[in-house]
């Protein structure tokens, strides 16, 4: 691959110890290996249950992986995201790794163009010019002006979802995880959205998608990955 | 990212006379402008950890040592009395779970809040009055209450008020011990809400001892979980929340009901 390497799995696995449950063992997947260019998007694919979302947390290293290695271009170098001190942990995801959830996760009292805002100014942008980056990118995803400094929690599932795009895309992240970006979105904003994807791809993030819609991922993926194929057999 | 420590723990350790292991041999590296959560059931030991790092309960075992202004890596417990409380007027701030225990219930709001000011030096009655103001503003309590008493407040202006006490003098690290607890759930939030602000915007240390697992996810970037005395497992905080690997982690993030 001629492409600036950006993300390098290499052997990863993750089993679950249940120690609630008597100490029984979920294996998820084994010896996952993915390598993701700038400007590539993979989407994963595997039924459900497959792992998908168990692999793309290991990649933010919300979950830990059992064995194996993350590694992720920080700072012009690979460093591997599984093994690192939490502080580096924590300066990889503020500057090099963004992921967008499935679900946004509500704090209490902030309105919606705050949130948006707020992980503008974590990646070092003053607060009235995330403000205005944050407004401009819900005016695009179609949040009527009037929800702007509400808190989001009385929000519908689609309103929600497009605040979390709106968070996780403000900024240029070289390493962008999405999970399931568009699911709750209608047919229009659902366009904005891979509009968005687009601009991120072609300034150079490389992506790992999960991303049940067949239209959207034929947009924005170059290539899939099966995560069922790593499946151990139980 | 500062490469420099504000706080580190090694080995530290307090049993108590008769014996009862409050806690034992607790490591970490803090810096600045991080947050970390302690968390665990009553009698886990976090609060003695506390005591100890706060410079409060000499450990039995093992040391604590704060970077001082201007003097590097210092043994909390081997400053000078003078030294230490001077520490806790400036760079040091205790958020106490009963907010009785952080303010003189017998001197208004505001100067609860000037008096930190004037401890540090500061003389001028006009400058201290508006900058209490300012503070008891930003934890949102009414200029017109400033000139009451604590205890004409509820719970939660009570809080608040300690936590403005405590910012004024700009400390460098903060302790908080079960900083909601006892108050209403709406009273938490934003109480809650005003202390996420103020540690980002601040760029305040913090460790945060509590019992309530929402409280850490939202405020703490790192957690430790504590069980009869010592960390059983440690890392971010969404790491151990979703994904805890120990068996007493997971039976505490499994007990939590979803509201």
């Amino acid at each position: 691959m001629t492409q600036h390497m950006m993300l390098q799995v290499q052997d990863l696995s993750k089993t679950f110890t249940l120690h609630t449950q008597g100490g029984a063992t979920l294996p998820v997947f084994d010896g996952v290996n993915l390598a993701v260019g700038a400007g590539q998007c993979i989407a994963l694919t595997g039924a459900s249950g497959a792992g998908k979302s168990t692999l793309l947390r290991s990649l933010y290293a919300n979950y830990r992986p059992s064995s194996g290695q993350v590694l992720v271009r920080h700072r012009e170098a690979m460093v591997d995201l599984t093994g690192a001190e939490p502080r580096l942990q924590l300066e990889i995801r503020r500057e090099t790794i963004g992921y967008v959830s499935q679900f946004l996760r509500v704090i209490p009292r902030i309105p919606a163009e705050g949130i948006v805002a707020e992980a503008a100014v974590a990646g070092g942008m003053d607060a009235a010019q995330a403000l205005d980056a944050a407004r401009a990118l819900l005016r695009r995803l179609n949040l009527p002006e009037r929800l702007w400094s509400v808190p989001p929690a009385t929000f519908s599932g689609g309103e929600q979802q497009r605040v979390n795009i709106a968070r996780g895309l403000i900024r240029s992240f070289p390493v962008l995880l999405l999970d399931e970006p568009t699911a709750s979105l209608d047919a229009e904003n659902r366009n904005v959205a891979v509009a968005l994807i687009m601009e991120a791809k072609a300034k150079g993030a490389a992506i790992v998608a999960i991303c049940h819609d067949e239209t959207v991922r034929a947009e924005i993926a170059d290539a899939v990955f099966d995560v069922s194929a790593f499946q151990v057999a139980a | 990212m500062s490469d420099a420590p504000l706080l580190e723990a090694e080995g530290v350790s307090h049993t108590y006379a008769g014996g009862q292991v409050g806690c034992a041999d607790v490591g970490f590296t803090l810096y600045p402008g991080e947050v970390l959560g302690i968390v665990g059931e009553s009698g886990s030991g976090k609060s003695t950890l506390l005591s100890c790092l706060s410079g409060a309960l000499p450990p039995s075992r093992g040391r604590v040592r704060f970077a001082v202004r201007g003097q590097g890596m210092q043994d909390v417990f081997k400053l000078s009395e003078p030294e230490r409380r001077l520490l806790m007027r400036t760079d040091w701030g205790i958020v106490h779970q009963n907010p009785r225990d952080g303010l003189r219930m017998s001197v208004s709001a505001g100067g609860n809040v000037g008096e930190r000011l004037m401890a540090v030096g500061a003389r001028h009655y006009g400058d201290i009055r508006s900058e209490a103001l300012d503070w008891l503003g930003r934890v949102e309590i009414d200029a017109e209450r400033v000139d009451h008493l604590p205890r004409t407040f509820s719970g939660g202006m009570q809080q608040r008020t300690q936590i403005a006490r405590i910012l004024v003098s700009q400390p460098r690290l903060v302790f908080m011990d079960e900083p909601t607890g006892g108050l209403d759930v709406s009273v938490q939030a934003r109480l809650l809400d005003l202390l996420r602000g103020l540690v980002r915007d601040l760029g305040v240390a913090a460790v945060v001892v509590t019992h309530d697992l929402a409280v850490v996810r939202l405020l703490s970037d790192r957690l430790m979980v504590m069980r009869q005395g010592r960390v059983v497992e440690s890392g971010l905080t969404d790491q151990v929340l979703d994904d805890p690997q120990h068996p007493y982690s997971q039976l505490l993030v499994s007990s939590v009901l979803q509201a």
